[in-house]
């Protein structure tokens, strides 16, 4: 008897030995670090004011009255939410409400003060002076200086920092290729004064305010970050920001908690009393939680509950710049010929494709460069593009169907005969493999036998990049709103040259559009681009981005930009 | 018995140490790598991350230093969670899984074991077929099923439950039925088709004939030896069960351990996938030890040699 009770004790206790050691640890952050007690209490005690929201939220149940903490979902755990090493949509969201750069975009798309209350850029367009407000803190309290700026842009630069985005926003910064290299203090950014940022360009940038706006290069807390190193931008109490809330509690996996930091310059126009990130990351989970109310807005909606939902007051879809466009090999047969690509492009029913195939959420593309794009002046890069017209008339597939096999018999496959069969590799994600399955018989109505292969996306993206592929689904989301920021991409050394486009006539154009100080000289640098791309089809454009989600009508004062970006920090709940 | 252990326990980490060798040079031969993404970062900043974690070295090299650190207790900085290191993620998401999965397990052994009994005792009986259907059901229906079902019908439709996170015992009512309904179903077929084993035995006729009332002989000396088969299945399950599922985490929005083994195999963060798979590949021989010595106490008549 005694030995049967033994029994069934020894299996409880390793169930129960389990269980417990997972109730211990549950509610202590791991590696809480000694060394930061100092942050800790200063944070603590700097942001007393927002301690009701942070126990109100902590039970988990829906927002309470008095203390409003929006719930929102736009993505799961972001991968890193350190400014500098962010690469990433859902990351970014959660910097520019935590963080704030130099410079701001507001609802129009218009650079307008953040840190900085006014900048100057000198008449050769190299040296850019930005003068900043009068007592910025930090969300712990302590000052924040132009010198802060010097730290965090040299930060951007150091190879053991790696930054992703360092290139894109401070390649054209006089001494980059030296800080990169290794010597930090090589980069030309100076403070000669606590209230003064100077940076000089090696050669000129117009768009050099949109950086100053980029994520990228928010100003980051030397002190939490020598203290803590890499690990400061992963926990609550190590993370020091100066943004318009601050991180207040953080569960990987769960949420991520900002609290309204009472030290920010415009914090008298907050509303909010926090902002409550659901890492959600599946989307039925997310609509789950929107249905019940948990959650307001949610970025994350299932594909099979757009068509049901197309039409609601609480639907929105609206553009992003970016565009969802085919690769092909140039370096390949059939791909070397123009005419074979043009063909291959016309063949594809785009309204069809954006309206049906992926249900609207999609628009159909005409040029490569989509709407949210600005021109020099200001207008809208498409409005100027090809003369007004698009590149590609949606309008006339039947016409263009024709065109396609006219071409095809130009270059000598007429109706397809003698044209090898063709691979089109994707991965399997949202509409991937619905736009395989229609190229499959849009280009097979030509003649060409279409093999479809699907490639996990770990592998997809090196397979890609080393043109290990016959043509295979493409897309870029831009940073900032210049259109180099794309049209680059076609450059012919560019990292995302997947398809090996190599013309010199457009790395011509582009390298005019770096260079030249006119604003009118530049647009029609731009648009030469886009006009060589169009007409040799160095990439097969075929529908442009948008973000669509589900937001309640309770939230005011929000908006969603171009960039992919929703601005709550001056949103309200209506009641 | 001293003896055997010490097999048993050089044997479990041989085979420790086999499964990190093979998932290590696996994961390499796999294309793709941690610092890719669809943006492609600049030529220098991918050579600066790979010097900065080692990625530059020749792979047996780096085989050999990441054996050395872990033999050392360092597994290393994630790849992709810049600033966390293995350890302290598998910390962080381990407890929240093993508790979740031990309530699990509990309840799947609670319901599981008397109703297989049930089930053995009234064999053809009505209550018996109600329970081969639920266990079949259980086993055939597969758990992202079981999930948006209950989500949909407690969650959405009737709104009794919440539908994310676990920071009330509430939360907890959902995920539990989930996770433990497919052990359930599967003790309980184990159970059923034992027990109906050993009341055919001889020494039960025995027993029955002596006069021991039906209670002890059911206690006493059939369940003894019939849950033997339940003991061998229990072992490995519940380190399955402890270290999360992925499935059930993303769809209720559970920050456990799950998520990080299918999160670090498609995101190439090589050293996570070293540090989950060593984990849970640690935990099975554990459980599998375990197991042998609860066999021990369970039929003395076992040797273990």
């Amino acid at each position: 008897m005694k030995k049967r009770v033994l029994t069934f004790m020894l299996a409880a206790t390793m169930v129960l030995g389990l269980t417990a050691c997972g109730g211990n640890n549950n509610n202590t952050p791991a590696d809480s670090n000694a060394s930061n007690t100092n942050t800790e209490s200063n944070n603590a005690a700097n942001n007393e004011s927002s301690d009701n929201a942070t126990t109100d939220n902590a039970t988990g149940e829906t927002v309470t009255t008095g203390d409003k903490i929006l719930s929102v979902q736009v993505g799961p755990d972001p991968e890193t939410i350190d400014p500098a090493l962010n690469s990433a949509v859902d990351g970014g969201n959660m910097l520019l409400h935590s963080f704030e750069c130099l410079l701001a975009v507001d609802q129009d798309g218009k650079l307008i003060p953040g840190q900085a209350e006014s900048w100057e850029t000198s008449e050769d367009g190299l040296t850019w002076t930005f003068h900043l407000r009068d007592g910025l803190k930090w969300s712990d309290g302590s000052d924040l200086t132009a010198n802060d700026f010097v730290y965090s842009w040299k930060r951007v630069c150091d190879p053991m920092v790696a930054a992703p985005y360092a290139e894109t926003v401070l390649g054209m910064v006089a001494g980059y290729q030296d800080a990169v290299a290794g010597n930090l203090d090589a980069l030309q950014v100076a403070a000669p004064d606590d209230k003064t940022f100077v940076v000089t360009l090696s050669n000129p940038c117009s768009y050099f305010g949109s950086l100053a706006a980029f994520a990228t290069l928010s100003p980051v807390q030397q002190a939490t970050i020598d203290a803590n190193g890499d690990a400061w931008a992963t926990k609550a109490e190590t993370y020091i920001c100066n943004g318009p809330f601050y991180i207040s509690e953080w569960v990987p996996g769960s949420h991520i908690l900002m609290s309204k930091n009472t030290n920010y310059w415009n914090a008298d126009a907050i509303k909010l009393a926090g902002i409550k990130w659901n890492l959600i990351e599946d989307a039925n989970a997310a609509y789950s939680a929107y249905q019940t109310g948990e959650v307001l807005m949610i970025k994350d909606v299932p594909t099979e509950e757009i068509p049901s939902l197309l039409g609601n007051s609480d639907f929105f879809v609206d553009p992003i710049i970016g565009t969802y466009y085919l690769s092909l090999n140039l370096n390949r047969e059939p791909f070397n010929d123009a005419n074979v690509r043009k063909a291959l492009s016309l063949a594809i029913d785009r309204e069809y494709v954006a309206n049906t195939l992926m249900q609207g959420t999609y628009t159909a593309a005409g040029n490569f460069m989509g709407p949210g794009w600005i021109d020099t002046d200001g207008s809208q890069f498409m409005d100027n593009a090809n003369g007004g017209k698009p590149y590609i008339d949606i309008t006339t597939h039947e016409a263009n169907v024709k065109e396609a096999e006219r071409l095809l018999e130009e270059a000598g496959y007429a109706n397809g005969e003698g044209l090898p069969s063709i691979t089109y590799s994707t991965n399997d994600a949202g509409y991937h493999k619905v736009v395989a399955e229609y190229l499959q018989q849009a280009w097979g109505e030509l003649g060409i036998d279409l093999q479809v292969e699907i490639v996990e996306w770990g592998s997809f993206t090196p397979m890609r990049r080393n043109g290990d592929y016959d043509s295979s689904r493409n897309g870029w989301v831009g940073d900032y709103s210049d259109p180099s920021n794309m049209l680059d991409l076609l450059y012919s050394t560019n990292g995302n040259n997947d398809g090996k486009f190599n013309n010199a006539e457009y790395d011509a154009a582009m390298e005019v559009s770096r260079t030249t100080l006119d604003a009118a000289e530049r647009s029609q640098a731009l648009h030469k681009a886009e006009d060589i791309l169009m007409a040799e089809t160095g990439c097969i454009p075929v529908a442009y981005y948008n973000d669509f989600w589900l937001q309640s009508e309770k939230i005011t004062g929000s908006w969603h930009s171009p960039y992919g970006y929703w601005y709550f920090m001056y949103a309200d709940i209506a009641e | 018995m001293v003896k055997y252990m010490i097999k048993r326990i050089l044997l479990a980490v041989v085979t420790v140490w086999a499964v990190a060798t093979i998932t290590f040079f696996l994961m390499n031969m796999v294309p793709g790598g941690p610092f890719l993404s669809e943006k492609a970062i600049s030529p220098q900043a991918t050579a600066a991350l790979e010097a900065k974690y080692g990625l530059d070295k020749p792979l047996l090299q780096r085989y050999f230093t990441y054996m050395s650190d872990a033999l050392h207790g360092d597994f290393g900085d994630s790849l992709k969670q810049r600033g966390r290191t293995v350890m302290s993620i598998i910390t962080m998401k381990f407890p929240v899984s093993a508790r979740l999965g031990g309530i699990s397990v509990l309840t799947a052994l609670c319901l599981g074991i008397p109703l297989g009994c049930m089930a053995a005792l009234k064999r053809g009986k009505f209550l018996d077929s109600l329970i081969s259907v639920v266990s079949t059901c259980g086993i055939a229906v597969p758990s992202f099923v079981i999930c948006t079902l209950l989500m949909y019908l407690f969650g959405v439709h009737l709104k009794w439950l919440p539908t994310m996170g676990l920071s009330s015992w509430k939360h907890y009512i959902m995920p539990v039925i989930a996770l433990a309904f497919y052990p359930t179903a599967y003790i309980m077929r184990l159970m059923r088709s034992s027990m109906l084993d050993v009341l055919e035995q001889d020494y039960m006729r025995t027993a029955k004939a002596k006069g021991v009332s039906g209670f002890w002989i059911l206690f006493k000396h059939a369940l003894r030896n019939a849950i033997l088969p339940v003991v061998t299945y229990v072992g490995p399950m519940l380190a399955y069960t402890v270290t999360g599922s992925f499935v059930v985490e993303k769809i209720f929005v559970i920050p456990g351990l799950g998520g990080e083994f299918i999160g670090a195999i498609s995101g190439r963060d090589y050293t996570l996938i070293m540090g989950t798979t060593i984990f849970l590949a640690t935990l099975i021989v554990v459980m599998n030890v375990l197991v042998d010595l609860v066999y021990k106490i369970v039929d003395p008549r076992i040797k273990l040699k």
